[in-house]
C-alpha cells in the first residue's frame, strides 16, 4: 500500500447555527489509527466528512494525501438489488478484488435483495464496499453499529490489518473499540 | 474515463428501465391512457381531434416525462451514493450526464412508439404524424434534461415535489411552443429551433444539477 497522510490544523465545523467543535488538530501517517469518541451530536460524523472533502470546515485546513475510503450508515447499495449485483456495480468501479465476501460471511446473502438484509448485514456489506475500493485511508462512522460479537472482533481484525499494511483508519464511535494502538481523541473537549 | 461511464450506465438504466425504481410501463400507460380519454372528452369531432391531438400528444409527452421525477436522483443523495462517487473522483457533472442519458433512452424511445396507436386514436394524419415523430425525436432529450434537473435541484428538499411543478412550466413552455408549434405551422422551422432548445437543456442540465447535488450535500 502507497504511503499516506492525514492532517488538519485547527480545524472548527459549523452546522446551521450551532459551532460543534473548534481547534481541532492532529496528524496521522501510514499505519495510525485514531479512535473519535464522544456522545452523540458532538459532530464526529461531520467531522468524517470534512476529512472526506464531503463538507468544507469552518476554518482550519485538511492536509491529506492519499484516497480516502468511507463507511457511514448508508451503504449505499440499491436497496431493490440482490446483493451480490449491488456490490458488483461498486467493483466494477473500484477495480477487481480479493473475495472479501465470502470473509464477511456475505457468500449466503448475495441472491437476497438489500432492502431485507438486517442492519448488521448491511454493515457488513458496507465493510465489503469500503475493502473492495482499496483506499489507504479509511474513514469509519460508528463501523460497530448493529453488528453481533463475531462480527465486532472481525471489524477490529480488519481495521488491525489495514494499519499493519499501511493504511490509516479513523474510526468515529461512541462505542469502546479495542484497537491496542489506535490514538484516542475525545470530541467533547473540542467543544466551544 | 469510460471504466467509469459504462458501469454507471448500465447501473442507470437497470434502476431506470429495468423497474427497480418505480414501474418503467407507467409513463407509456399513462400516455396511452391520455391519448385514449382524451376523445371522450371533448366528443367524437374528427377534425377537431385532427387539429388538437398532436398538442395533446405533447403535453401527455411531457407528464410521462417527469413521471418517474423523485427517483431520478433523490434516492441516490439519500443512500450516500454521490457521496461515494465523489470520494472516487468521479464528478457529478458526469452522473447526471450519464443520468440524463438513461432517462431519456427509458421513455423517449418508447414514447415515440406508443405515439403511434395515440395518432390512430385521435385520428392524426400521416404527415401530421410524421411532424409529431420529428419534434418528439428533438424535444424528448430536452424533456428529460428538465426531468433529471428538476430532480436534482429539489432531491435534497422537504416539499420538493411541489416546487417540482412550479419549476416545470417555464422550463417546458419553450419546448413545448416550438415542438408543438411546429404542427400548426407546418414548418420544419419549429422542430429546428424545438432541437435548438432541447439542446441548449442537455448542454445547462449536467451543470446545474451537479451544482445542484453539491449544494444538497452540504446543506
Amino acid at each position: 500500500m502507497q504511503a499516506c497522510r492525514l492532517a488538519v490544523t485547527d480545524i472548527a465545523c459549523q452546522r446551521g447555527d450551532r459551532l460543534l467543535f473548534r481547534g481541532l488538530s492532529f496528524a496521522l501517517t501510514s499505519g495510525d489509527a485514531l479512535h473519535v469518541a464522544g456522545p452523540n451530536g458532538i459532530g464526529k460524523s461531520s467531522l468524517l466528512r470534512i476529512l472526506a472533502g464531503l463538507l468544507r470546515p469552518l476554518a482550519g485546513e485538511v492536509d491529506q494525501g492519499g484516497e480516502i475510503a468511507l463507511l457511514d450508515e448508508r451503504p449505499a447499495l440499491d436497496p431493490h438489488q440482490p446483493l451480490g449485483k449491488a456490490l458488483g456495480f461498486w467493483q466494477r468501479l473500484d477495480g477487481p478484488a480479493d473475495n472479501e465476501a465470502a470473509r464477511l460471511g456475505l457468500a449466503p446473502l448475495r441472491d437476497v435483495p438489500v432492502r431485507f438484509l438486517s442492519t448488521g448485514q448491511k454493515k457488513r456489506a458496507g465493510f465489503a464496499r469500503l475493502l473492495g475500493q482499496g483506499a489507504p485511508i479509511w474513514l469509519l462512522d460508528e463501523p460497530l453499529n448493529g453488528l453481533d460479537r463475531d462480527a465486532v472482533t472481525l471489524i477490529e481484525t480488519l481495521i488491525g490489518e489495514h494499519c499493519a499494511g499501511g493504511g490509516i483508519c479513523i474510526i468515529a464511535s461512541h462505542q469502546p473499540i479495542d484497537l491496542p494502538d489506535a490514538r484516542r481523541i475525545s470530541l467533547g473537549e473540542y467543544q466551544p | 474515463m469510460t471504466g467509469v461511464i459504462a458501469p454507471l450506465l448500465l447501473r442507470d438504466l437497470a434502476l431506470l428501465a429495468g423497474g427497480r425504481r418505480g414501474n418503467p410501463l407507467l409513463p407509456l400507460l399513462f400516455f396511452l391512457a391520455v391519448a385514449m380519454l382524451f376523445p371522450f372528452a371533448v366528443g367524437p369531432d374528427a377534425p377537431l381531434l385532427a387539429r388538437t391531438g398532436g398538442g395533446v400528444i405533447w403535453v401527455a409527452a411531457l407528464l410521462a416525462a417527469i413521471l418517474p421525477l423523485d427517483r431520478l436522483v433523490a434516492p441516490d443523495l439519500e443512500q450516500g451514493c454521490f457521496d461515494q462517487w465523489a470520494l472516487r473522483g468521479i464528478a457529478e457533472e458526469l452522473v447526471i450526464t450519464i443520468r440524463v442519458l438513461a432517462h431519456w433512452l427509458s421513455f423517449g424511445p418508447p414514447l415515440m412508439l406508443a405515439a403511434l396507436p395515440a395518432s390512430a386514436l385521435l385520428g392524426i394524419g400521416g404527415d401530421t404524424l410524421a411532424r409529431v415523430e420529428l419534434g418528439l425525436l428533438a424535444g424528448t432529450p430536452g424533456l428529460a434534461a428538465i426531468g433529471v434537473l428538476i430532480a436534482a435541484l429539489t432531491a435534497g428538499l422537504r416539499g420538493g415535489a411541489a416546487l417540482a411543478g412550479l419549476l416545470l412550466i417555464p422550463l417546458a413552455v419553450p419546448l413545448l411552443i416550438f415542438g408543438a408549434g411546429a404542427l400548426a405551422t407546418g414548418g420544419a422551422s419549429g422542430i429546428a429551433l424545438c432541437g435548438a432548445i432541447s439542446l441548449v437543456l442537455v448542454a445547462i442540465a449536467p451543470f446545474a444539477g451537479g451544482a445542484a447535488v453539491r449544494a444538497a450535500r452540504e446543506g
